[in-house]
């Protein structure tokens, strides 16, 4: 009997070593490092424990800023890319012809390197002293005026971010959206067409209804995601986005930790559990509503 | 509502790669339905029986043919205006709303004039569901109920617009032994109450007989015979019909006639006059047999089983199709059960002749 | 007679209508096409076009009539990008293996073996699934640099080797193996590994090719990690070596040089996705998250 339990517990050993050094023990040591205040790094010493690094944390315009453009990022990006991908999956539904060549030209940003591609966006938007690059020569010909996309004003930064999170994001609510679709029996469908139910009421009475548990999944990881948003940043407008304005909060974790302004790892846990708790709420607060308005 | 189906046909296109080309599901079907009937349209699966009830109710398009609901041409007339009632195999509730949702909503499409008001829909809900004697539960969800108030729900969705034409495609098949009995006297009597015409399709040739005015036996895409139950139990046009009417089922062996008499193996068994000289197969029904002590059929005996009213034989002959022969006979008349074998005479009406090749039904007279 | 008309007009606008709802949805759809493909095309383009060209051209044109591959001999050339690549291929392949193990064996444990407390570990496993990686990241940062392992390949290959999701998606297909034929097998004297190597590992083929494609997938695209992990350009993978090549790349601004090096990150990817279409999609629906 020992010999069997013992078996057991051999062949969980890799696994419970790699999950212990890795997740389990940081997971406690990022609370500590976290109240520990006056941490240095090369000496491992700190002068006392408390709530210092928090309030520090909370008072850093740096912060601030990051939270204000991951809550933009957040407001912005989830609804819309989450609308847009039903209507398209609405769409790639009810047709036969060429669905199966859309659905795959859609999936590919799933498998493209962000940062590499996001070179791409940046050179379609930027304005370099050659050119205008190619968006604002689209907006010129409309009559607008060029803007620096990557450079420029805030809000056309923040644009710039947005669309391309939403460029990444598309392909995974899509597919997700589309086999919750397939997954309705087409029966439902044939009794509403023979009942003389209009377009529009099947799909807000019938399909919305079915497939909302899969909505609700992907709004709630869509939020988990949008609020980790950092390598779309560093794709768009390099490395120093505290420079650039945008910085989100894993990139403020992350530059706390390394890069030109790091080297407080106490820092950098305190935003990282700020953060932590941001998600955890807002899933819960979705989480409850899902349960008001998910009919299964 | 009369329904007049005018050569109606369905080909797709075949998916087996073996034998491309189409399949035909429904093949030049013409018959019309008297208003407020029950018909019975019945045939084995596969037979293109669901395909002519998606057709009559717009979900498919014929490839050929015409469709007219009295005088209305309605072939390419999208579902939704053609007024009918559909109640699905597997009934097609809507499984996030109530019973009471789930009836109003044919109700809650209509627009314009027709337009009711929320008053006026709760109670043609309540209309239908006492029809269908649903009316306590009104709030619950589809999956609160058993499988034959769920039936009950789909007939109530489907009656409560008050259709023109109320299509039912197996409804029973979902029902255990019991609800099914019930179920389908319960939609004979609604059937009756509200003068709809309706279509019911099953392969349970037994439930179709038991409450349809008029049956439509399939095969194959193609209609073998129309007529009242009784009617085509009576006289079957082909074998298939003959086989595939009635429990238990006929009987069938392998005879010949020649010269004015019918032979089963060396057996004379009857005379007959007109009947060319020739193989045939020979049918008959359990009822068709008499026990009689120098009758002309003897049989081998297997058992007797015992019925209450009746008993049924069960016997051998080397010319039958079946190993064992059934015969359903009289309690009144007494079987030596251990007797090796049991001798018959045989009612010439419950007896048919077809076609050996063909299985087209051969007449005869009987002397 | 009256009726008969009234049906020819609801026929004809109910077709009308089925048209026009038709270009509309592929007006849609062939829109999004155009936004998805429409920077892969540029990049391409770019790519081949030649750094006097490309600079000279104020308003970029959508073709080019003298491709050059001479961007592509800079990539490999002027920047580290063959070193990138191969750093890549080591770290998701050494990744990818390692990971394998180690899941298939706690797998096989959870689905297969009885020990004392299976079921409280087990649950307690699962919640290890809601820890996100930001919290733990800080830690095993100081971990690694303590250890000494920053700019080796151990640094950045060992926190991503074990997925309790993956365990957990892995242990349910291998629950669904029937126990009479592991106690066929044992009756045979067939040793627990055998049994998990000959018997349980075939059968959860398509789990374990949806895990490891998953896993290429992740590993390929990886960026925040080896960015903390490594500064010696010898150890950057594709991520970090395309921020590199842009920041301190090709010298001057050489935008054509920099798209050829994005083309050649991007296509061993997309070319896995276009060999293993359907294989990739299913299995991104049954446990893939981006975004």
């Amino acid at each position: 009997m020992d010999n069997k339990n013992a078996k057991g517990w051999l062949y969980l050993l890799p696994a419970f070593l790699f999950l212990g050094a890795f997740l389990i023990y940081p997971l406690i040591d990022v609370f500590v490092y976290s109240f520990e205040e006056g941490y240095n790094s090369a000496s491992q010493t700190f002068s006392g424990t408390g709530m210092y690094n928090y309030s520090y944390v909370l008072h850093d315009p740096y912060f601030l800023q990051a939270v204000k453009n991951t809550l933009i990022l957040v407001a912005v990006t989830v609804p819309l890319s989450t609308g847009l991908a039903l209507l398209i999956s609405v769409a790639l539904s009810s047709i036969k012809p060429l669905r199966d060549l859309f659905q795959t030209i859609y999936f590919l940003p799933y498998v493209t390197n962000t940062l590499a591609v996001g070179l791409v966006f940046m050179i379609l938007f930027k304005k370099t002293a050659y050119s205008d690059g190619l968006v604002n020569l689209l907006i010129q010909s409309f009559g607008g005026s060029s803007v620096d996309f990557i450079d420029g004003p805030y809000w056309a930064k923040m644009f710039v971010l947005c669309f391309y999170t939403i460029w990444v994001v598309m392909p995974f609510k899509i597919l997700i959206l589309t086999s919750a679709l397939a997954s309705v029996n087409q029966i439902y469908y044939n009794a509403a067409r023979v009942d003389g139910t209009p377009k529009w009421r099947i799909f807000t009475k019938i399909t919305l209804p079915m497939i909302s548990p899969m909505i609700f999944y992907l709004v709630i990881t869509g939020f988990i995601g949008a609020f980790k948003a950092y390598s779309d940043a560093v794709a768009l407008f390099g490395t120093d986005l505290n420079a650039a304005e945008m910085n989100t909060i894993v990139g403020y974790v992350y530059d706390m930790l390394y890069g030109d302004s790091g080297g407080y790892p106490s820092y950098a846990s305190a935003a990282a559990i700020i953060l932590f708790v941001i998600v955890l709420t807002i899933t819960c607060i979705n989480l409850l509503v899902s349960k008001k308005h998910v009919h299964y | 509502m009369k329904i007049v189906l005018q050569n109606l046909t369905k080909k797709f296109p075949s998916r087996s790669k073996k034998s491309p080309g189409e399949v035909i599901a429904v093949n030049d079907f013409t018959f019309e339905i008297p208003d407020g009937k029950l018909i019975g349209l019945l045939g084995p699966s596969g037979c293109g029986k669901s395909t002519a009830l998606n057709l009559i109710c717009g979900l498919q398009k014929p490839t050929e043919g015409k469709i007219f609901f009295g005088e209305d041409d309605v072939t390419n007339l999208p579902p939704e205006h053609r007024g009918v009632g559909l109640v699905f195999q597997s009934y097609a509730l809507y499984p996030h709303l109530t019973v009471l949702k789930n009836i109003t909503f044919p109700l809650e499409n209509l627009r314009g004039a027709d337009k009711l008001s929320k008053e006026e829909m709760e109670k043609r809900a309540l209309e239908a569901a006492k029809l269908v004697q649903l009316e306590g539960l009104m709030d619950r969800k589809p999956s609160e109920l058993s499988g034959g108030q769920q039936q009950r729900v789909a007939i109530a969705r489907a009656l409560v617009k008050t259709p023109r034409v109320l299509l039912l495609d197996e409804p029973l098949s979902n029902l255990d032994a019991r609800l099914r009995l019930q179920t389908r006297e319960e939609i004979r009597r609604i059937q009756r109450q509200t003068g709809v015409t309706t279509i019911f399709v099953t392969h349970d040739q037994e439930e179709a007989m038991s409450i349809s005015d008029m049956i439509v036996v399939m095969k194959e895409g193609v209609v073998q015979q129309i007529g009242k139950p009784q009617e085509v139990y009576d006289n079957p046009v082909n074998l298939f019909v003959a086989k595939f009417l009635g429990t238990p089922p006929i009987n069938i062996f392998q005879g010949r006639v020649s010269h004015g008499r019918l032979y089963i193996g060396q057996e004379s068994i009857l005379s007959l006059h007109d009947t060319p000289n020739g193989e045939v197969t020979v049918g008959i029904r359990p009822e068709g047999f008499i026990l009689q002590q120098d009758g002309p059929l003897t049989c081998g005996l297997t058992r007797v089983e015992v019925m209450g009213r009746d008993i049924s034989v069960v016997s051998t002959h080397p010319c039958a199709e079946n190993p064992s022969i059934r015969s359903i006979i009289n309690a009144e008349n007494m079987v030596d059960p251990e007797a090796k074998t049991v001798r018959f005479a045989l009612k010439p009406h419950k007896l048919y002749l077809f076609h050996p090749q063909t299985g087209e039904r051969i007449p005869f007279t009987p002397e | 007679m009256d009726r008969t008309i009234d049906y020819l007009k609801i026929e004809k606008r109910t077709r009308t209508g089925k048209l026009i709802s038709n270009i509309l949805i592929y007006t849609l759809l062939a829109l999004w096409g155009l936004i998805v493909l429409f920077p892969f095309y540029w990049m391409l383009l770019t790519s081949v076009k030649s750094y006097g060209s490309y600079n000279a051209e104020h308003i970029p044109s959508f073709f080019t009539l003298s491709p050059t591959l001479q961007n592509y001999v800079d990539a490999f050339t002027t920047v580290a990008l063959g070193k990138y690549l191969l750093n890549t291929l080591i770290f998701t392949l050494a990744t990818t293996a390692i990971m394998l193990v180690v899941i298939t064996l706690a797998a096989f444990a959870f689905a297969r073996l009885d020990f004392k407390g299976k079921n409280l570990v087990f649950t307690l496993f699962l919640s290890l699934m809601m820890i996100p990686n930001e919290l733990v990241v800080i830690t095993n940062f100081t971990t690694v640099t303590n250890l000494g392992m920053r700019n080796t390949f151990l640094g950045l290959i060992l926190p991503s080797v074990t997925s309790v999701f993956y365990i957990y998606l892995l242990k349910e297909n291998f629950a669904q193996i029937p126990d009479e034929l592991y106690y066929a097998a044992k009756v045979d004297g067939t040793s627990d590994l055998r049994y998990l190597r000959r018997v349980m590992i075939p059968i959860c083929k398509p789990t374990l090719i949806t895990i490891i494609i998953l896993k290429i997938i992740e590993c390929w695209n990886s960026y925040v990690w080896p960015r903390l992990i490594t500064d010696n350009p010898d150890y950057y993978l594709v991520s970090n070596g395309i921020q590199e090549i842009r920041e301190n790349g090709f010298g001057r601004e050489n935008i054509p040089a920099m798209m050829a090096a994005v083309v050649v990150i991007s296509v061993p990817l997309i070319l896995l996705f276009l060999i293993f279409r359907k294989k990739v999609m299913a299995g991104v629906a049954r446990g893939g998250t981006k975004g």
